[in-house]
């Protein structure tokens, strides 16, 4: 370990140190508003050091800053890959930061907590797609989920206490589930680093048992247990509507988009890199999943009421969509050699999915403060009490659904363009007719804001609605995510050539 | 130009979203960008060189839109004789549907926007030679429709509304995936379409990821859909029924037109081999369309749902002039798929004028049940003579515009199936039956007390019935100012049509 390891990860650390810092922020001063200031002017550390870290990577023309998973004893690496992941965490916590403004005034206390264990928890989604070693994975998991577990319970009603509680002990389960299968890995492979994980195929391999062994089988399983659980995806998915539910708005939404980023960025590394000589064999498995979380998300959704199950649902159905991409290794036998499709329309689905969904849940970030309600039912006649929220709304629904001119229709034609690509034209058909059906419920949202009457009570005139306020700031925070999503659909050219060369580093690990 | 031509409205809508105020001025601001995309549409039909020297395609604006290693769209608009009479239709329907709405007074603004938006998203379907961008501009119709619909109809507004978005999502689906195995099947990697349209890169089964019939039918689905084909046609009564007047101008008048115009664009170009195949099946589907809708139409007493039923009949039409690319023997000539795509043009005019004389029937009398109405002559004169001429025009009475498209299919599909066209020609008796009885009992008869109080279409109202009537006797009368046109656009597509049938005789010899 030398100084120079530590300029390499030096972002994590300086997202650490900022959150610490933020905590201590709140014991001294008296405005808890700088505390927000101070929390986003700060990103700009961990930022301008992962900028420095790209940088170098274009200065030298290489993949990796330094030889191939050589930080810090082979635990990280520091290559385009986690650094397109880095700074899609990094953005959408400054937005998530922005958009808490006026929910976070209604606490009198707890201020610096709340964006410190977000803080906290970002470094770990940092630490994620860059893990290259069994060990360092597990840490970087629990620094995500256990900060998250805290802020799911932050409002301390029983709802959000309940939501923290299910979040931790569901967390702690598949944890110990994963650390068993990790154990497992690494009794038959003789090392907790990818690399030497993919070195132990090379010998003489067992063909006719999927990876090799059995007790390989059993590991890679049993790891995906605890991967299913970050990545949201059926059949670990029971506790996301209850913790959408109860837990503090923005918190979901940020546990909706930079965790699920960052556990998608570390499945894709520890497949791609760790297992690729059995790539048959994890690629059906991901594939199945994939099926089963859209169409049973969709499907669930459908019968929902309350806005943020519904979101709950939905994005256990997006979860399924991004996993085609994993699931699209190139397992068509007439196609030779690595194709970057699935992997790099992964990378581009979950930056159009984090635009897209910080903008729903930032518009109902903004009602839910005002309506005080979460029912789909209350937003009736939206439309009128607040025409850019309800706007806003309905524009990042429509996305979702994957209409153009938005991110997510250029991240669903690339995502089936990459499973039909591999063969899996099924899962291709299966998730457009899931498209489909999701148009249903999202739709039936914009119908109740625009058509419905707002429920008119005796303090508001049905003529003059009762308008939103809502804060400069997270109007902004709002916008900004409204026109990322516009601008992912329009212009997504930069973000494509971006994961494009991401996800080439995974090609340099791949040997067939 | 054409870039102009689709986007003033979009633009127009954004400028009456952000800066208007006052029902009023959006009102004049939303006629006057009507007439302005008119004059572009009209400029982009008569600089079309329609001379043979004339390149296939013209006036054409290209950019890289999306360009990396995995996906390369660009955006690239042009108009080759197919569609540059339907940008024209357009640009007419569009400017007659801002006028047909003037008397809207709730939710004026958003009711204008939306309403420039969706012609926007047409224009774009048929100037767009990308499919990507095809898609976009096809998908991007669905929610200023949806809320058109669902706003501002009447009746079930909003079960017709998401019966209309759930039949054409499934479509869009459908188009979707063939779109995206199209895309991974050329070796480039291509959206073009011009590409897809020329014989020596066309698609050829030897690099396809699903098989080209599978991709046929996948577009025929969407295509048929939005056409409407029985069986698939159930969305559009209701809709139109409920739908305010403008929405079902532009409606029958152009969205129809989107999936004749798909039919023929990529159906019959990309997939000449399949669609003589098929042509049978496609004649079969348009011989029941015609006779089913027509059957139907009779026993229809609302206005708006008997016209509805009656589009259902005309669009099968352009089905049996598809068919007559099933020739057995001999080569395809262009008048079948000629009178299919004249079938587009004059059916828009036809029932974008018959939706919007009911529009001011109902306005006025509050009612669109047949059997309430009569004697109508009297107070509205100039409705009538209206009615009058869309009628005849309908059912084909020569020197107008109907009369040219319907004798053209006929002619044509008559080479291919006789027997069949034959049958369809009896939806012209069941035409004239319908329409002279609907005329008959809403338009003359006794003159009732009840609609004394009645007027005339204002002036405002009058200028798109007069725009109608004159393209529809201007197109009766001197056809060729389109056929010519159209001809120009089709027979590049007959010619790839021709060697395919000649080369699979060739092998089977």
């Amino acid at each position: 370990m030398t100084v120079y390891d530590i300029y390499l990860v030096s972002p994590q650390i300086a997202m650490a140190a900022l959150g610490i810092l933020v905590i201590l922020l709140d014991l001294v001063v008296a405005r808890k508003s700088w505390v927000q200031g101070f929390a986003f002017v700060g990103l700009a550390a961990p930022t301008i050091l992962a900028l420095l870290l790209l940088f170098d990577l274009n200065g030298s023309g290489l993949s990796n800053v330094v030889p191939e998973n050589s930080v810090l004893f082979q635990s990280l690496a520091v290559d385009r890959f986690s650094l397109f992941f880095n700074f899609l965490v990094l953005a959408a916590t400054a937005l998530v930061i922005l958009a808490s403004t006026d929910y976070v005034r209604r606490m009198d206390r707890n201020q610096g907590e709340y964006f410190g264990l977000i803080l906290l928890s970002a470094t770990g989604m940092l630490l994620l797609p860059a893990a290259t070693e069994l060990i360092t994975i597990y840490i970087s998991l629990e620094l995500t989920t256990l900060p998250l577990a805290a802020l799911g319970a932050f409002l301390l009603t029983a709802k959000s206490t309940e939501a923290g509680m299910k979040f931790l002990i569901i967390g702690a389960i598949s944890s110990a589930i994963m650390l068993y299968g990790m154990a497992l890995v690494f009794g038959f492979s003789g090392s907790t680093t990818l690399t030497g994980i993919a070195a132990s195929f090379s010998g003489p391999a067992q063909q006719q048992v999927p990876f090799g062994s059995y007790a390989m089988l059993v590991g890679v399983v049993l790891m995906v247990v605890g991967f299913g659980f970050k990545l949201s995806s059926v059949p670990f998915q029971m506790w996301v509507p209850d913790v959408y539910e109860g837990g503090p708005t923005p918190v979901v939404a940020f546990l909706s988009v930079a965790s699920k980023a960052a556990a998608f960025g570390l499945v894709l590394r520890f497949f791609y890199s760790g297992f690729t000589a059995v790539e048959l064999d994890w690629g059906i498995l991901l594939a199945v999943l994939a099926a089963a979380s859209m169409t049973i998300g969709n499907l669930a959704a459908m019968v929902q009421t309350n806005i943020k199950r519904l979101f709950g649902y939905s994005t256990i159905a997006h979860a399924g969509y991004i996993l085609i991409g994993v699931a699209a290794v190139a397992m068509g036998a007439e196609i030779s050699g690595f194709s970057t499709l699935g992997p790099s329309s992964v990378l581009f689905y979950l930056a159009a999915y984090t635009a897209a969904n910080l903008t729903a849940f930032f518009a109902i970030t903004l009602i839910s403060n005002r309506v005080d309600s979460d029912q789909i039912a209350d937003y009736a006649g939206m439309v009128r009490r607040s025409p850019f929220m309800a706007v806003s709304l309905a524009f990042a629904l429509i996305a979702l659904i994957g209409v153009p001119p938005t991110s997510i229709f250029i991240a669903k034609i690339y995502v089936f363009t990459a499973a039909v690509n591999s063969g899996l034209a099924w899962l291709a058909i299966l998730g457009v007719v899931n498209s489909v059906v999701s148009a249903y419920y999202y739709v039936r949202v914009i119908r109740v804001m625009f058509l419905n009457d707002p429920a008119s009570d005796q303090t508001i005139e049905p003529a003059a609605p009762e308008k939103i306020p809502a804060s400069l700031v997270a109007r902004f925070a709002l916008l900004v995510a409204a026109a990322a999503t516009l601008g992912l659909g329009i212009a997504p050219g930069m973000v494509l050539k971006a994961a494009e060369s991401a996800v080439a580093v995974l090609a340099g690990v791949y040997v067939r | 130009m054409l870039t102009a031509t689709v986007f003033l409205p979009a633009a127009g809508g954004l400028v009456i979203l952000l800066l208007l105020r006052g029902d009023r001025n959006i009102r004049w601001f939303a006629a006057l960008i009507g007439v302005a995309d008119l004059a572009l549409a009209a400029m982009a039909f008569l600089s079309f060189d329609r001379t043979d020297g004339g390149a296939r395609f013209q006036l054409l604006d290209r950019f890289d839109w999306i360009s990396s290693q995995t996906i390369n769209a660009s955006y690239f608009l042009g108009v080759d004789g197919l569609s540059a009479p339907l940008v024209l239709l357009t640009g007419l329907l569009g400017l007659c549907a801002v006028l047909a709405s003037w008397h809207i007074t709730t939710r004026v603004k958003e009711y204008f926007v939306w309403l420039l938006l969706l012609q926007t998203a047409v224009m774009g379907v048929f100037t767009s030679l990308d499919l990507l961008l095809f898609f976009l501009f096809w998908e991007l119709e669905l929610l200023p429709m949806y809320m058109l619909i669902s706003t501002w109809g009447t009746g079930r507004k909003e079960y017709s509304a998401m019966k209309f978005l759930i039949f054409t999502i499934f479509g869009s689906a459908a188009m979707l995936v063939a779109i995206v195995a199209i895309f991974i099947s050329t070796d480039v990697g291509t959206f073009d379409m011009t590409r897809l349209l020329e014989p020596g890169s066309m698609l050829s089964s030897a690099n396809v990821a699903l098989p080209l019939g599978l991709l046929f039918w996948l577009f025929f689905v969407a295509f048929a859909i939005k056409l409407p084909t029985w069986p698939l046609h159930s969305w559009l009564p209701d809709a139109h029924t409920d739908a305010p007047t403008a929405a079902s101008v532009m409606l029958a008048g152009v969205m129809l037109k989107m999936g004749g115009y798909g039919l023929l664009r990529i159906n019959v170009g990309m997939f000449p081999e399949q669609t003589h195949m098929f042509a049978w099946i496609l004649m079969a589907l348009g011989v029941i369309s015609v006779l089913y809708g027509g059957v139907v139409t009779l026993r229809q007493t609302d206005l708006k749902r008997l016209i509805a039923y009656s589009s259902v009949s005309h669009m099968g039409l352009v089905l049996v002039g598809i068919g007559s690319v099933g020739i057995v023997a001999g080569e395809v000539t262009t008048t079948g798929l000629n009178g299919a795509a004249m079938q587009l043009f004059t059916h828009g005019t036809i029932t974008g004028l018959l939706f919007l004389g009911v529009g001011l029937i109902y306005e006025r009398t509050h009612t669109r049940y047949i059997p309430d109405l009569g004697g109508l002559a009297n107070r509205m004169p100039l409705v009538t003579v209206a009615f009058l001429i869309a009628g005849f025009a309908s059912l084909g009475l020569p020197g107008l515009s109907g009369f040219v498209s319907e004798i053209l299919v006929f002619f044509g599909a008559f080479a291919a199936f006789p027997w069949l066209t034959a049958l369809a020609v009896l939806g012209i008796i069941l035409a004239a039956g319908y329409i002279l009885w609907m005329i008959q009992l809403t338009m003359f008869g006794p003159r009732r007390e009840q609609f004394d109080t009645l007027t005339d279409a204002s002036f405002i109202e009058a200028v798109p019935l007069v725009l109608m009537i004159i393209a529809i006797i201007g197109v009766g009368v001197y056809p060729s100012f389109l056929t010519d046109v159209f001809k120009s656009g089709l027979e590049p597509m007959v010619a790839v049509i021709n060697d395919t049938i000649n080369s699979q005789l060739a092998v089977g010899r």
